[in-house]
């Protein structure tokens, strides 16, 4: 650990993993709650993936593949906000192609670019010890639209992910919430998609905020701690996987895994502990 | 006919798809009345309430509430569901839940005021869960769930309250409560209940709707065995019971 902190100190691109690391953090505390309250882990995961495909045309055209994953999000979250809106029926299936069509471009125009290299696979599998200067400003400017929305719209965010029928009926427009929202999740995919990479990103936006629900029972609690939780994985990730030159974004998600596995045992025995409690004073 | 009706349902046919599940029903509810809807399972009557609540557009016929489309007058409508559309182990309280009635009439990007805050408060009085207001939904029982929603659909200061099995799943004991503080919100609401229970209701209500994809009205003095027959396509037997 010493060793980390020493090479942080050194080290311009530890500290700006650091800080990437934090930044990331804020936005995964703040949408992955609204994304585990209102159970839409699988849309999330498929605008990630097809993330892929902007990612690919990008790197084609010689563009920033950042750009391209902004770009593609965006467009796969309103799509897939408009299937599951349309089609409720068929959602999971619909999705499930978006999710493989997303990739399978990606890999084509990847395939046809040439000198594929090391940088996607970055993108791909994460790399926060690539995080630069540059990155570190974007991740700012999205943390701070993400905290500027959702601080104007909470009560909006809240009817809809809690109850859309209720919200509709109070005049609230509900498919443009629902739409919004799907784009601050495709916006913070891409903030994660730094950190751990495309394709482990929904456990990164799921998991802290997943305990989180373990522990605190309202949803600005829940962002609160879930953004703490998702600095102290991503934190206690670059530390465990300095040393033995590990890959920080794998880390970083064993880190948080392992942790929802301990926090689902422990409330899963307290609720058993209260329920029995409950039962012996109604007994008595 | 109603002189001024508060809703007003005119050849209302509508199908999901398949098979009609309403066939030209007419219905007109007057100001103050408390009508109970009542028929078999799947004759129709949740998908009536979600008509006149504008959530479901007719295959055919005109629906108007309080003299204009639904989708226009349905801030002015306080509604509990059958089946509550979150999930119960959502992070909210009872006072944050109540607080959802006044979305549509709070200050600008839905932020509460003050007013909203007291409209809430009487609403959690009037249902008696005020003592709740810090509880979580997940720690409720069936019948303070209950309360709660109508909390929730009086915090929107209604017009017309209108109620899907308000009483499905919770005991009897609590029905009758449930139902004496309807009948006291009657007297400055219009009232409309769906239910499957045409003999507890008929006790409460002024008038039943019998719904099994085409509707007749009675008024409650006049349900008999014939009508009921011929409601639920089977025989019946008349039990007379008090409440």
């Amino acid at each position: 650990m010493m060793e980390f902190f020493s090479a942080l100190w050194d080290h311009p691109f530890l500290q700006h993993a650091l800080i990437g690391g934090l930044l990331a953090s804020i936005g995964c505390g703040i949408i992955g709650s609204y994304v585990v309250v209102k159970r839409i882990g699988f849309l999330a995961g498929g605008i990630s993936h097809s993330v892929l495909g902007g990612m690919g045309v990008a790197f084609f055209f010689g563009l920033s593949p950042l750009g391209g994953a902004l770009t593609a999000a965006v467009a796969s979250a309103l799509l897939i906000g408009w299937v599951r809106l349309t089609w409720r029926e068929q959602e999971d299936t619909l999705i499930g192609a978006l999710w493989a069509v997303g990739m399978a471009i990606g890999i084509l125009f990847i395939s046809k670019t040439p000198g594929y290299s090391v940088s996607l696979m970055s993108y791909l599998f994460g790399n926060i010890l690539m995080v630069n200067l540059a990155d570190i400003w974007m991740m700012a400017g999205i943390d701070l639209i993400i905290l500027l929305t959702v601080s104007l719209c909470y009560q909006q965010f809240l009817a809809v992910s809690f109850d859309e029928e209720f919200a509709r009926l109070r005049g609230v427009p509900v498919t443009f919430f629902y739409l919004l929202l799907l784009c601050m999740v495709a916006v913070t995919v891409v903030l994660l998609i730094q950190v751990v990479g495309l394709i482990l990103v929904i456990a990164l936006l799921t998991l802290p905020a997943a305990i989180a629900a373990h522990h605190v029972r309202s949803l600005g609690k829940m962002m609160l701690l879930a953004t703490l939780l998702g600095a102290l994985f991503t934190v206690l990730g670059l530390i465990i996987s300095y040393a033995p030159d590990l890959p920080a974004g794998a880390t970083i998600i064993l880190v948080a895994g392992v942790s929802y596995l301990i926090s689902l045992l422990f409330s899963t025995a307290r609720k058993r502990r209260e329920l029995r409690q409950q039962l012996v004073k109604a007994v008595q | 006919m109603n002189p001024s009706p508060v809703v007003s349902l005119q050849d209302v046919s509508f199908s999901y798809g398949g098979p009609c599940v309403l066939d030209n029903v007419s219905l007109e509810v007057g100001e103050h009345e408390f009508i109970g809807i009542v028929g078999p399972n799947a004759g129709g009557k949740s998908t009536l309430l979600k008509l006149m609540l504008g959530l479901l557009e007719p295959l055919r016929g005109k629906v108007r509430v309080l003299g204009e489309s639904p989708e226009r007058s349905r801030t002015q409508i306080g509604y509990v569901p059958q089946y509550p559309q979150f999930s119960r182990d959502f992070p909210i309280t009872v006072e944050q839940t109540v607080m959802m009635g006044r979305l549509g009439m709070s200050g600008l990007f839905g932020n509460y005021r003050r007013r909203d805050r007291e409209v809430a408060r009487q609403a959690m009085v009037e249902t008696e869960v005020a003592d709740l207001a810090a509880r979580q939904l997940c720690t409720l029982s069936g019948g303070q769930l209950q309360r709660v929603l109508m909390a929730r659909a009086l915090a929107c200061e209604p017009r017309i309250l209108m109620l899907d099995e308000p009483t499905a799943n919770i005991d009897m004991r609590i029905e009758t409560e449930i139902f004496d503080l309807l009948k006291r919100f009657n007297r400055h609401m219009t009232i409309i209940v769906v239910s499957h229970d045409v003999g507890f209701i008929s006790g409460y209500v002024s008038r039943v709707a019998c719904l099994n994809r085409t509707l007749i009205c009675h008024h409650t003095a006049a349900i008999d065995g014939d009508a009921i027959r011929a409601l639920y396509d089977a025989d019946v037997r008349m039990v007379e019971h008090r409440h």
